[in-house]
């Protein structure tokens, strides 16, 4: 990806975090989070095309 | 044999005119016409007046005897309303509608998006304002009653159309039967269901989307400002949307989207009105309002247009040309500036100004507009009417989000009408100065109204002609410039010339405005006297110009106009 990548620390936090929270959101809510939250991303982002690229890596190898 | 509806159409708060049907035995002889136009709803009904402002005579046929019935294209934008200021009726929506600017958005319960329209000092009229469809229409078939250059034939339907290179030939059934009709222009304006376009078995390209609405005009008194209303995903409509609007005479229009799958005449029934109306009472907190049906429908959001509206001699407009979805007043309102962009070509056609393919230009560019229009829709409709899972999920998260997230906000606002900018159009002057102003309308953009006094705006001083909006603080038009005026003028060409910036009446001019304040140059993005703008007769800037010169005035008026070589 880009320049800016998390450190190990802090990739294992979001790592624990995003686990937790869709625990939390419940399997009929988990789609509905996880869109949520790529767009919270996405407008922090602030980049549709760099939005692209992330979108095309997450669709390989499903 | 046609019989329309002889008995007035019933409503509790309009009365419907059952006008006499014109009948072929009352009028012996051949029918020949140079126009007739199909349909007398608001859009061949303001396609006649605009012909017959060019001075050309048109026959306005009409399968029903009275006017449509319903509320239907309940809001009419600022830039309709100028054009009907063009017909003479603006100012009778004005003493009549609502006007509004203001949109919301409401989920569970909370606004999540405010619309704000802009509405400039300048303006005359405000962005939107709402009136029922058949009270425009009445206004309309008064100012057609009123104009001799046009006969209105009621209770006549088109049963079969053939043409050839002259001209189309119509099979017209009235209630003592059929009779023939030749024209030489058809004008088809009959409607989203249009016969004359299944007739000529022309095809609409685009996609039709699931999403059905029931409509209902409802006599209820809600204490509740003239705003758009717009609910989402109400528990009682679940995935659905509903909106509301205010209109005259105490009615609300209630538009909510049916589930998929439903069966739209069960839906029309009695009993299912009025539960879905009373749960969305309940849900605004005003349950057990009493309230009374006037008229329901039921309607589908499409997004469809013909790739060209020109078919030999017969030209399309209106929902007959193009099915757009309800969602952002676009069915009308576009309709109308087809109606006026179609009307001063065909009119310059009729009288030999200009050749026949003027009229291609009025088909691209409006169908540019509708294509475009399409496009915006298509966004809109897929946020209100979610085609798959993955839109429907999207949605549903922005519905969510929306509630602590402002910046989802403006994905419910579906862009509104606006008229369209012919930036490519064939009637813009290749050989003028646009791309050297920082303000004012460019090529194809309607006119910036400004306003010059109490009463009195820019477009007040426009009518069917083309308009040079000249620059000057001189005494006199340059002789050079009124020489092309007045060769053009002799052939025909209407032109009125109307100079800006002089305290007294220029010679040469049709029309002083003093500007005195320079307001007027400013919005138009003039730095110098001897700069000038070309309107066309739909009032669309066709040329600007920072000096202009005589050859470069004629160049651009032969161009827009069509003039024919040998005129």
């Amino acid at each position: 990806m880009g320049p800016n990548t998390l450190s190990i620390p802090g990739l294992e936090q979001v790592y624990d975090a995003l686990a937790t929270a869709i625990d939390a959101a419940g399997p009929e809510k988990t789609e509905l989070f996880l869109v949520k939250l790529a767009l919270l991303n996405a407008n922090a982002l602030a980049d549709p095309a760099v939005f692209q690229v992330h979108i095309d890596a997450a669709l390989k190898d499903l | 044999m046609h019989q329309p509806h002889a008995e007035p159409r019933r409503s509790i708060y309009y009365r419907y005119q059952v006008f006499d049907a014109w009948l072929p035995s009352m009028h012996p002889g051949p029918q020949r016409h140079a126009v007739v136009i199909a349909g007398a709803g608001p859009i061949g009904l303001v396609a006649a007046l605009e012909l017959a402002r060019h001075g050309v005579k048109c026959v306005l046929l009409e399968s029903e005897r009275q006017v449509s019935e319903g509320s239907r294209a309940i809001v009419f934008t600022r830039r309709s309303m100028e054009i009907l200021q063009q017909v003479g009726v603006a100012h009778r929506v004005t003493q009549n509608g609502l006007p509004w600017r203001f949109g919301n958005s409401v989920y569970r319960g909370q606004r999540v998006f405010r619309m704000e329209a802009p509405h400039d000092p300048d303006d005359r009229f405000f962005p939107m304002i709402n009136l029922q469809q058949q009270y425009l229409e009445e206004y309309l078939v008064d100012a057609v009653r009123a104009n001799p250059l046009i006969e209105l034939r009621w209770g006549n339907r088109v049963n079969a159309v053939t043409q050839d290179g002259q001209g189309a030939t119509l099979d017209v059934d009235t209630p003592e039967g059929p009779y023939t009709l030749q024209t030489n222009w058809l004008v088809a304006a009959d409607g989203a269901r249009s016969g004359i376009r299944s007739m000529l078995d022309l095809k609409l390209e685009g996609a039709s989307y699931e999403g059905r609405f029931i409509i209902a005009d409802i006599r209820i008194d809600l204490p509740l400002p003239t705003e758009r209303l717009a609910f989402f995903d109400p528990d009682w409509n679940p995935g659905n949307t509903i909106l509301m609007h205010r209109e005259p005479h105490g009615i609300w229009r209630v538009d909510y989207q049916l589930p998929p799958g439903e069966d739209a005449e069960a839906a029309l029934k009695p009993e299912s009105l009025k539960a879905r109306i009373d749960a969305q009472l309940a849900m605004i907190g005003h349950a057990g309002v009493p309230w009374a049906m006037d008229w329901c429908s039921v309607y589908s959001a499409r997004a469809l247009t013909l790739p060209d509206y020109v078919h030999g001699r017969v030209l399309f407009t209106g929902d007959a040309a193009h099915l757009l979805p309800i969602f952002g007043v676009r069915g009308a309102n576009t309709g109308f500036q087809d109606a006026q962009a179609l009307a001063w070509r065909l009119a310059f056609v009729v009288k030999g100004l200009a050749a026949a393919p003027l009229l291609a230009g009025y088909s691209s560019e409006r169908v540019g507009a509708a294509r475009e229009i399409i496009d915006e829709a298509g966004k809109s409709t897929r946020f209100m009417t979610p085609p798959t899972r993955g839109f429907r999920l999207l949605r549903d998260a922005v519905l969510s989000l929306s509630l602590s997230e402002p910046f989802v906000g403006p994905l419910y606002h579906w862009r509104t009408s606006r008229p369209h900018e012919y930036r490519d159009s064939p009637a813009n002057s290749a050989g003028d100065d646009n791309a050297l102003f920082q303000a004012g309308p460019g090529h194809g953009a309607p006119p910036q109204n400004v306003r010059l006094g109490a009463d009195d705006h820019l477009l007040d001083h426009l009518d069917h002609c083309f308009a040079l909006l000249y620059f000057t603080e001189d005494a006199a038009v340059p002789d050079a410039l009124t020489e092309v005026v007045n060769e053009l003028r002799a052939k025909g060409l209407p032109l009125r010339v109307i100079a800006v910036g002089s305290a007294q009446p220029v010679a040469g001019a049709d029309d002083t405005l003093a500007d005195a304040d320079g307001h007027l140059r400013v919005r138009y993005g003039v730095l110098a006297s001897g700069a000038a703008y070309l309107l066309r007769p739909d009032q669309h800037v066709c040329a600007r110009w920072m000096g202009l010169d005589a050859t470069r005035l004629r160049a651009a008026l032969v161009n827009a106009a069509g003039l024919n070589k040998e005129v």
